[in-house]
């Protein structure tokens, strides 16, 4: 009774702290501005049917995407577990499928033991590749601290969430036999029933069901706290790699984000437009991204959605090469500065106010918001300059996120608003601008068939 | 190395006239396709070769084909790319409004950043054309029979790598038509390291080839010619004007230049047929 009690309590707790979180989130991801999106319905289902769901992309790399899809599968898999394991606890019922089922719970549950032994050699596997073996990408400067505590902390509660299962299970073997009319009998479990006997086996009963109720608690506390924990871990891609490769670009990767906005300019530069349309143009409004909130929301799903894997930044021609740039950092730290100006909008506080509004009248919003940092305060102009748009890094990207749309407007805030950039780039633009060609020359287009 | 392997292009200095979009207006004609030329291939010493072959495959076959001459200028993709959204529509727009008085459908081009943004951009700014690179005319000619390629040319038996620019081959998706051509002219393809969609990038790209590589340990053209290197070939084919200048560059760095030769597919067949 106790048990149902405390079960109902903590799992409405824990319910509720992840959902106010996860809406936390939303809100966070909802700071970005509007963006388009073209391109069927079916073909987004497909994205998430066949790269979300079906991994397609991670069989770029076949030992990591094996490792991965053993822990995913047991991952799914296990959640038919989790629901009994709900139902029990609200009723107190013990395996209440087990006498439902019969043969085919045998089945189903021994499936999720030989799932979990996979996902356990997966894990120590991955425990290994980030601590000791010197994988390039998980070296990388952005890779210390929280990050790299971050994926330990995963990998380490996946071993116990296993080792919570297999007590649980291993245990109950032997109670069925002991006390069949607490214990449903559930058959022998493929993997529990190996070594059930030599390990429990002479534990004594009322020990034994300490035991066996310490993996059932501890199975259901760990899924609690990973639900709780996800929001702020890079593990969030396991929700969020649904819908955002859903709402992944289906339009070519060779054309970029359109700006309505200087398109009009320009027509009404070159009288292109009629006069309704030059007229009704508004005030200029600041070009390109200098914080998220000039970026898309499309954007900011794409830097929560990350899952730190680096595959983008080891393919990246300008970190291969040594420069500053990892489309994994832009990520990062876009994610990072949303979720700093979150929290301080949440405060309410006058001092974030932009300096130009009256602060005794004004309600804080993401867009009167400054607290005089922008993203270029963590994102350097060095990093964005090194991209050479080669999309290697979109390609790569297991979950269809962008990295390259958003440093293309990062770069068009320096260039556009800001008139900075490489100071390279000003013949090119100058002689685009006088002559029409990137080189400023004096030849005749037409020269090159008349022989030099 | 065996200096045997070297081939070197000095021909395709006889050339019969080509006509601009103008002159054909003028006459009251309509060629069957628009030659993009672009900066690279109107200006870049390297890649006017390119264009010369190119134009000398057109010719050959009996291609109808016309140029925009000075009427043409960049399709803005470096500005584009570099953030400079301003000036690219610019040059989109007037680009459009040019090909659209003559009623061009159709489009050949031999670089790849032309083609991605005259194909894939300028529909933004309705400017609806049917848009070819120049390995896909190639193919189409190949396909029809128009154009043959001699069996035991020079080319054929050729240890050689074939370089993926990024905007053919990630951008838009074409990896297996260059292969194709390669194949047809009997080369013995050696891939590379990274090759087709994982294909490393020359270091040209978003505005790269007009400026200075930011701070790091190597170019990263530097980067794909030891890449090239490592396939113990003689020859490096290319789609790309800026490719070619980037590992041709890269090959002087490593003081290959005069082992490992760099051409655009359009060469070698020029080679191959001896034209």
């Amino acid at each position: 009774m106790i048990q149902t009690l405390v079960f109902t309590i903590i799992t409405i707790v824990a319910f509720y702290w992840a959902f106010s979180q996860f809406k936390n989130i939303r809100s966070t991801i909802m700071l970005g501005g509007e963006t388009n999106f073209e391109g069927p319905d079916s073909r987004r289902w497909k994205n998430v049917l066949l790269v979300a769901f079906g991994q397609r992309k991670m069989f770029k790399r076949w030992i990591p995407a094996i490792m991965h899809l053993f822990i995913y599968v047991a991952f799914i898999f296990t959640q038919i577990e989790l629901i009994e394991i709900m139902i029990d606890g609200f009723t107190g019922v013990h395996r209440i499928f087990a006498p439902l089922l019969g043969k085919f719970y045998t089945i189903i549950i021994s499936t999720i033991e030989v799932l979990s032994a996979l996902a356990l050699i997966g894990t120590i596997i991955f425990i290994i590749r980030r601590n000791m073996l010197k994988i390039p990408r998980f070296q990388q400067p952005e890779m210390s601290a929280w990050p790299k505590l971050d994926a330990n902390l995963i990998l380490i509660g996946e071993i116990l969430l296993i080792g919570a299962i297999f007590t649980m299970n291993g245990a109950d073997m032997i109670l069925q036999e002991r006390d069949p009319i607490h214990y449903p009998d559930t058959g022998d479990l493929l993997l529990s029933a190996q070594f059930a006997a030599s390990v429990f086996g002479s534990v004594p009963t009322d020990w034994l069901m300490w035991i066996e109720r310490a993996g059932w608690w501890g199975h259901l506390l760990i899924v609690y706290a990973f639900l709780n924990y996800l929001p702020i871990s890079k593990h969030l891609h396991i929700i969020l790699a649904f819908p955002n490769t859903f709402y992944a670009k289906l339009i070519s990767r060779g054309q970029m984000s359109d700006m309505p906005a200087i398109t009009t300019e320009i027509k009404s530069m070159l009288g292109l437009t009629s006069e309704t349309e030059a007229e009704s143009h508004e005030e200029i409004p600041d070009f390109g991204a200098k914080d998220i909130q000039d970026l898309s929301w499309k954007n900011l799903l794409d830097a929560f959605t990350c899952t730190e894997c680096g595959r983008c930044t080891s393919v990246c021609p300008a970190n291969l090469t040594g420069k500053k740039l990892s489309p994994r950092k832009v990520m990062m730290d876009i994610r990072d500065r949303a979720t700093d100006i979150n929290k301080k909008l949440k405060t309410k506080s006058v001092q974030f106010i932009s300096a130009d509004l009256p602060k005794e009248t004004t309600l804080l919003k993401k867009d009167n918001f400054s607290d005089g940092k922008s993203l270029f305060d963590y994102i350097s102009e060095e990093e964005i300059w090194a991209c050479t748009t080669c999309n290697a890094c979109v390609e790569a990207c297991p979950v269809l996120i962008d990295p390259l749309d958003a440093i293309l407007q990062l770069r068009r805030y320096k260039i556009l608003t800001e008139s900075a950039g490489p100071s390279d780039w000003m013949p090119m633009f100058n002689s685009l601008e006088s002559g029409g060609s990137v080189w400023q020359v004096s030849e005749d287009r037409e020269s090159w068939f008349k022989n030099d | 190395m065996d200096t045997s392997n070297k081939i070197i292009f000095e021909k395709l200095n006889t050339m019969s006239e080509i006509k601009t979009m103008a002159q054909y207006a003028a006459e009251g004609k309509m060629p069957e396709v628009l030659f993009w030329v672009g900066c690279a291939g109107s200006f870049d010493p390297r890649a006017k070769k390119v264009t010369r072959a190119f134009a000398k495959i057109l010719q050959t076959v009996g291609t109808e084909f016309a140029i925009l001459g000075n009427e043409e200028t960049c399709t803005g993709d470096p500005a584009r790319r570099a953030g400079n959204e301003f000036l690219f529509q610019m040059l989109a727009i007037q680009n459009i409004e040019t090909l659209k008085g003559y009623s061009i459908a159709k489009i050949v081009t031999t670089c790849p950043h032309c083609f991605n943004t005259l194909k894939n951009e300028y529909p933004q700014y309705d400017g609806q054309f049917e848009v070819l690179h120049h390995t896909e005319y190639i193919q189409n000619l190949l396909d029809s029979g128009k154009l043959k390629i001699a069996k035991n040319g020079p080319i054929s038996k050729q240890k050689l790598t074939y370089h993926d620019s990024c905007y053919m081959g990630r951008v838009n998706g074409v990896y297996e038509i260059p292969r194709k051509i390669l194949l047809s002219l009997q080369a013995d393809i050696k891939e590379l390291a990274s090759c087709k969609s994982r294909s490393l990038c020359c270091g040209a790209g978003g505005g790269q080839m007009f400026k200075e590589d930011e701070p790091g340990d190597k170019r990263i053209n530097l980067e794909r010619a030891e890449e090239i290197v490592a396939t113990e070939t003689a020859i490096t084919a290319a789609n790309c004007p800026f490719c070619l200048t980037m590992i041709q560059d890269g090959m002087k760095a490593l003081d290959k230049q005069d082992e490992i030769m760099v051409y655009d597919l359009a060469e070698l067949i020029i080679q191959q047929n001896n034209w």
